[in-house]
């Protein structure tokens, strides 16, 4: 019995670092891939269905709000194309709202400020675990796709960044009209009551409140209205998604 | 599993694990696997817990984590957004398995028959004389060889309808979408980061009971404890 109770110990520990190499083998076949993919669709099925088109992110009180909010991501866009709307503050930025609208706009901050506003409390959640309490403020996404006046076959809605990542292509995020038409779905262009500091993504960045931060996208320069996402970057919808895998659907 | 304690003597071999139990064990020990090892890779995107709404670094840590080497972690190489694919994947596995299983096994009576903690096993003078059982490796009472002991009970129905229940609904509390769905979901654990730490106290003391679960499967004969989670046929060891 001994033996036999060796076999099986010796079978456990090898069946285990055995089924740990697999996954690293599943992950990377084509099938098992898309298998696991499975996962994402099924949790954004599930929580579609549970929660209301309008359910509101959790909004908190100014005293329950993080002392420091950690910047991440790209802490500037780093272009000399960026350097000089910084200089300028932002006086020449305008933000261009184009693709499947029947009225494609150039908007200035001014303008974006002028409109009706939206301030809310909320939680960002990022994807590594940490979560931060801040303060922004800005228009509705809805209110400006409105008046860019959507055409039928729009479906998502893609933010065009100015930051540039690791491998040279600009920031970019995209989110499908259920999260575009959110009344808590903003851009916001003013942080903790003051207007959003580079680390933050000045002049403008995408508030989502149901989702994790990586679809926050910061420095927008530009909004499109696409019918599908597979004409943007490698298909998948965003930076995150397309260089490294990460869920398009980010409520998880 | 319910004989009486005047029935005749038992057979040798009697039958101890329904269909239930035997399929939803490995599925879940499977997910088990894969939620631990992909857990400790996004424990690593992060490695310190808080109490509260928010925590990032700026913020008061109860507990700094190590790095979780990468024999123990899916993928073995860090990858965030793999370890999220696993985890979510069989995060729904775990979920809707335990849920299912639960209901099978009200409906063919496994946890009111074997499962249900009667009065007399919690006296002292019981689980003293049961504690001492176990260090002389005994685990199981003559007269009725099916049965679970109380130390078995116990840990089957914490993990049960404690720890699992609550990896679950801590891990449904990390979701932003949730969060929005369920608004009540985070406030009874106190605040995203609460439930974040929540959710790894339960994996450590899940973890813990698959090592003593283990070790025990070892001292009670592995070969025959083993086999009686696939066949469902358990022999009755010899007094």
């Amino acid at each position: 019995m001994i033996t036999r109770r060796k076999l099986i110990a010796t079978g456990l520990v090898t069946g285990a670092s055995g089924l740990l190499t697999a996954c690293d083998s599943i992950y990377r076949s084509p099938t098992g891939r898309a298998i696991l993919d499975t996962g994402e669709d099924a949790h954004q099925f599930l929580q579609r269905s549970i929660a209301g088109r309008d359910a509101l992110a959790r909004e908190f009180r100014a005293d329950q709000m993080s002392p420091r909010f950690r910047v991440n991501g790209s802490a500037t866009a780093n272009t000399p194309e960026y350097a000089a709307l910084t200089a300028s503050r932002f006086a020449d930025w305008r933000l261009r709202v184009d693709g499947l609208v029947r009225r494609p706009l150039a908007i200035s901050l001014a303008q974006l400020q002028s409109m009706p506003q939206r301030a809310q409390i909320t939680r960002h959640d990022c994807v590594e675990g940490w979560s931060a309490i801040g303060k922004w403020q800005g228009p509705h996404l809805s209110r400006i796709l409105d008046i860019a006046q959507l055409q039928p076959a729009a479906k998502f809605i893609v933010f065009h960044c100015a930051d540039r990542m690791g491998d040279g292509s600009a920031y970019y995020e995209s989110v499908d009209l259920i999260d575009a038409y959110h009344p808590q779905t903003i851009l916001a262009w003013a942080m903790n009551d003051k207007p959003l500091s580079t680390g933050h993504g000045a002049p403008l960045r995408l508030r989502v409140e149901r989702q994790l931060g990586y679809k926050q996208a910061k420095f927008i320069m530009r909004i499109e209205a696409v019918a599908s996402l597979a004409g943007i970057g490698k298909g998948k919808g965003g930076y995150w998604e397309d260089s490294n895998g990460y869920q398009w659907y980010a409520g998880i | 599993m319910d004989e009486e304690a005047e029935a005749p003597p038992p057979p040798t071999t009697i039958h101890r694990h329904r269909l239930a139990t035997r399929i939803w064990h490995w599925i879940n020990a499977l997910a088990v696997f894969v939620l631990i090892g992909s857990g400790l890779t996004i424990s690593n995107a992060h490695r310190r817990l808080y109490w509260g709404d928010y925590g990032a670094n700026f913020d008061h840590a109860w507990l700094e984590l190590p790095r979780w080497p990468g024999w123990v972690t899916i993928p073995s190489l860090y990858s965030l957004s793999a370890a999220r694919t696993w985890h979510l994947f069989f995060a729904l596995v775990l979920a809707f398995g335990l849920l299912i299983y639960l209901i099978w096994s009200l409906a063919n009576r496994h946890i009111q028959r074997d499962l249900r903690v009667r009065r007399d096993e919690l006296t002292p003078a019981h689980l003293v004389e049961d504690a001492k059982a176990h260090l002389n490796l005994e685990f199981h009472d003559p007269k009725n060889p099916g049965a679970y002991n109380i130390f078995q009970k116990l840990s089957y129905v914490g993990v049960l309808f404690i720890l699992l229940p609550l990896v679950i609904f801590t891990g449904l509390a990390l979701s932003p979408g949730m969060d929005a769905a369920w608004p009540w979901l985070i406030d009874i654990f106190g605040g995203r980061q609460s439930a974040r730490s929540v959710h790894f106290i339960c994996m450590a003391l899940i973890t813990g009971f698959v090592l003593v679960h283990l070790t025990l499967v070892f001292l009670a004969g592995a070969v025959n404890e083993v086999r009686s989670m696939i066949t469902g046929k358990w022999e009755v060891p010899e007094e």
